[in-house]
């Protein structure tokens, strides 16, 4: 089988769905002649033309209105936020409009828009290229919310981003797209090429929104974590000699309540790992859902592994990243309560 | 044959093994735009968008009604801020090559702009640049140690740590905060500018940003407060043709002038050669009079062209000819000033060269103490519990348990 980056894999949905459905277009700052500045649409507009593929100008808002308006007009278009740090110009426009659009028509109208957009730090990339703002699109009722954690997931789920009838907000997260990051920023990167999900078909395929995924099967405790810190979360787990279940979420919404529940109900423990901020973070909805449905099975208390409630700052990356010193802190802590 | 609507996707002139081609380019001759009173109202100077204010001819001298006359001691003082800002951007280009930074963007090119603003300005007025202003900070005196000393996020960082490099800010030489997200410092000028009008005073507040970035919705709120309530600003589109691989054509650029949208909106667009530092020099002054005597915003458009990538992420040669500033028809700022000024007799290749020498050592000594304050991966670093504090003025209980959480992790390592 193939074997692919998060970027390759991610050009390869598009151009798959780009040749199958002559109603997918691709647009965005960049994405164009240029490819993208992370090369994720390298190719693109060369096959499919400049009406295929458009370059937008520099307005996010713009970008989401428009989108908007195409997908109204019998389109499916997939725009791409060059990064997530700068999708607030749209805000408007996604919570006020294409999250409510079929609910405020009685499904008279749709808009099935995908938003694409590399979200995540660990790249040195400052407060302004390094945000995880996840929970300020889960929080909003009418958004299918996704992030891949890896090649094989990131094409299968963009398919599925594009072929849904409903918007979805795509993060993706940048740290990932060359290779697994267990978050030591010392050791030499790792490619996909060494990972089993670096290994992507070439042609059509989905991976279901709303599914869940149980990365590593164990007994000890659960692990619920999703993009980057699913690969923190299993190398930390390993260092303690933890036999965890680690479950990568990849759709926050809908979200895969039994599949998480049925695991944390099994183990009694679980810690939750995420890089964005903590407070009021997409960890509070997966704790208290959890805490609902599993409160008579829980050993210990649910814990979260977080980044800080500050804005990501440049010079302190890794003492604000969640590594693995952090993620073993609570699994030692969950673990170790009576 | 039967007529029907196709889309339009704007032309970019040359690509990559392409001739570089700006004829797309409206030029004026130096001296032919007109200068009008600077308090004239906007209606009656609807024609300056499509002119250009030139002040410097191909003869290399200053000629016509906008030539500010500056003396020839404030001509050299332009030209040495001009090449310590190249000298700088070049320095800090090769030391991000190196790994002592991580990221920088040069402003090779435009540092006519720059240069030419902060002078004509009083220091009482404030500034709202975007991240290819630099030259701002040359001009008001910030020491370039402590630019250095930003761009390494180390001890004497003024963001203590928290921001991108060259994202810096400057409260007492009133230079706002760099923002990484487009456009909205345009807005926020204009509140200041509205508040100084509130307050009184008159000062001016002057902002910067992109050919690419005025296609923000806050490039329109910004022109829109300004016009309504007449406030004191001087808005300015720096046009230099590119938004990292975009070509401006699709910021809407390909029809009409950028300083054509000022009229719309009830002010007057100057169109700037932004290469000709008398003749932005001179456009600044015109604008900041008629700000400070109550007739309002202007919209100024500087037509010039970002030589360099757009960051030490981005590189040019996969969407524009390699080849293209050697052609860009109006050359390069420093040249045309330092030829002005050999041309006035005051100045000389000699001089020049002796003048970059002096720039390159300081420039050197500079860096030299900045490291000594420490790198990104150098000791001495900052300590990290500093990412904690202002983020709020007072430090609340669930930032203090954070804080305590991350002390206990960092001695258990």
């Amino acid at each position: 089988m193939p074997q692919m980056n998060m970027i390759q894999a991610l050009n390869s949905a598009m151009d798959v769905m780009l040749a199958r459905d002559p109603s997918v277009v691709v647009m965005g700052e960049d994405v164009g002649y240029f490819g993208g500045v992370f090369r994720t649409t390298e190719g693109l507009q060369r096959k499919y033309g400049e009406h295929r593929v458009l370059d937008s100008p520099i307005a996010e808002g713009g970008i989401l209105a428009t989108a908007i308006g195409m997908a109204v007009n019998g389109l499916r278009p997939v725009a791409e936020i060059q990064f997530a740090d700068y999708i607030y110009p749209a805000y408007d426009q996604i919570v006020s409009e294409l999250a409510r659009i079929r609910y405020r028509t009685a499904g008279e109208f749709s808009a099935p828009v995908v938003v694409r957009t590399p979200c995540g730090g660990g790249i040195r990339g400052g407060q302004t290229h390094s945000q995880s703002p996840e929970a300020l699109f889960a929080h909003v009722a009418g958004l299918k919310v996704v992030m891949p954690a890896n090649p094989y997931d990131a094409k299968g789920l963009l398919i599925a981003a594009i072929e849904d009838d409903d918007p979805v907000i795509f993060f993706e997260p940048k740290r990932l797209y060359n290779g697994p990051f267990d978050g030591d920023p010392h050791k030499p990167a790792v490619p996909w090429s060494t990972h089993a999900k670096g290994e992507v078909p070439d042609g059509h395929y989905t991976v279901p929104i709303g599914k869940a995924e149980i990365v590593r099967a164990g007994h000890e405790l659960t692990i619920v974590s999703y993009g980057t810190m699913t690969h923190v979360s299993e190398a930390a787990a390993r260092g303690l000699g933890l036999d965890a279940e680690i479950i990568d979420v990849r759709t926050m919404v809908p979200l895969d309540t039994d599949m998480i529940c049925q695991s944390v109900a099994r183990t009694g423990r679980c810690v939750i790992v995420h890089e964005a901020t903590r407070f009021a973070g997409f960890g509070a909805e997966l704790s208290a859902t959890i805490q609902e449905q599993c409160f008579w099975n829980l050993q210990a208390p649910i814990l979260r592994v977080t980044g800080w409630d500050t804005p990501y700052p440049h010079a302190f990356e890794w003492e604000y990243f969640p590594g693995q010193a952090r993620v073993a802190r609570a699994l030692k802590a969950v673990m170790e309560a009576a | 044959m039967v007529s029907k609507s196709r889309l339009h996707v704007p032309k970019v002139p040359a690509r990559p093994g392409d001739k570089p081609d700006f004829s797309y380019l409206k030029l004026a001759p130096a001296g032919k735009t007109p200068r009008p009173d600077s308090n004239a109202p906007a209606g009656e100077i609807r024609y300056l968008p499509e002119g250009l204010v030139r002040v410097l001819d191909d003869g290399h001298q200053a000629v016509g009604p906008w030539n500010p006359h500056l003396d020839a001691k404030e001509l050299q003082v332009a030209l040495r801020h001009m090449l310590l800002t190249r000298v700088f951007d070049d320095r800090m280009q090769r030391i991000q090559r190196s790994g002592k930074i991580s990221f920088y963007m040069r402003s090779m090119g435009e540092e006519a702009v720059s240069v030419a603003m902060a002078m004509a300005l009083r220091p009482s007025d404030m500034l709202f640049p975007s991240y290819r202003n630099q030259a701002l900070y040359v001009v008001r005196g910030r020491p370039l140690l402590d630019l250095m000393c930003q761009l390494l996020s180390n001890t004497r960082d003024m963001c203590k740590g928290r921001q991108l490099p060259v994202m810096y800010h400057w409260g007492e030489g009133r230079i706002f905060s760099i923002s990484g997200n487009l456009a909205t410092q345009f807005p926020q000028a204009v509140g200041w500018a509205m508040a100084a009008a509130i307050k009184g005073t008159d000062d001016v507040a002057v902002s910067w940003l992109g050919d690419g970035s005025s296609a923000e919705a806050d490039f329109h709120h910004a022109l829109l407060f300004a016009s309504v309530y007449r406030a004191p600003a001087i808005l300015c589109v720096v046009n230099n043709q590119w938004a990292i691989s975009t070509f401006q054509g699709f910021a809407g650029g390909e029809y009409q002038t950028f300083a054509a949208r000022g009229p719309g909106f009830g002010m007057p667009g100057l169109r700037v050669d932004g290469n000709d530092c008398l003749a932005v020099y001179a456009a600044t002054q015109w604008a900041a009079l008629r700000a400070r005597t109550g007739h309002g915003p202007t919209l100024m458009e500087h037509v010039t062209y970002r030589a360099a990538a757009h960051s030490t992420s981005d590189d040019p040669a996969r969407y524009r000819p390699k080849d293209d500033y050697a052609h860009w028809p109006l050359g390069d700022p420093i040249e045309r000033l330092k030829n002005h000024l050999i041309r006035l007799g005051e100045w000389s290749e000699e001089r020049q060269a002796a003048l970059s020498a002096e720039l390159e050592d300081h420039v050197a000594a500079s860096w030299k103490e900045a490291v000594g304050y420490g790198t990104l991966t150098e000791p001495p670093r900052l300590d990290p519990h500093l990412m904690f504090e202002d983020v709020f003025k007072e430090m609340p209980a669930h930032l203090a348990r954070q804080e305590a959480e991350l002390r206990a992790e960092l001695e258990q390592k």
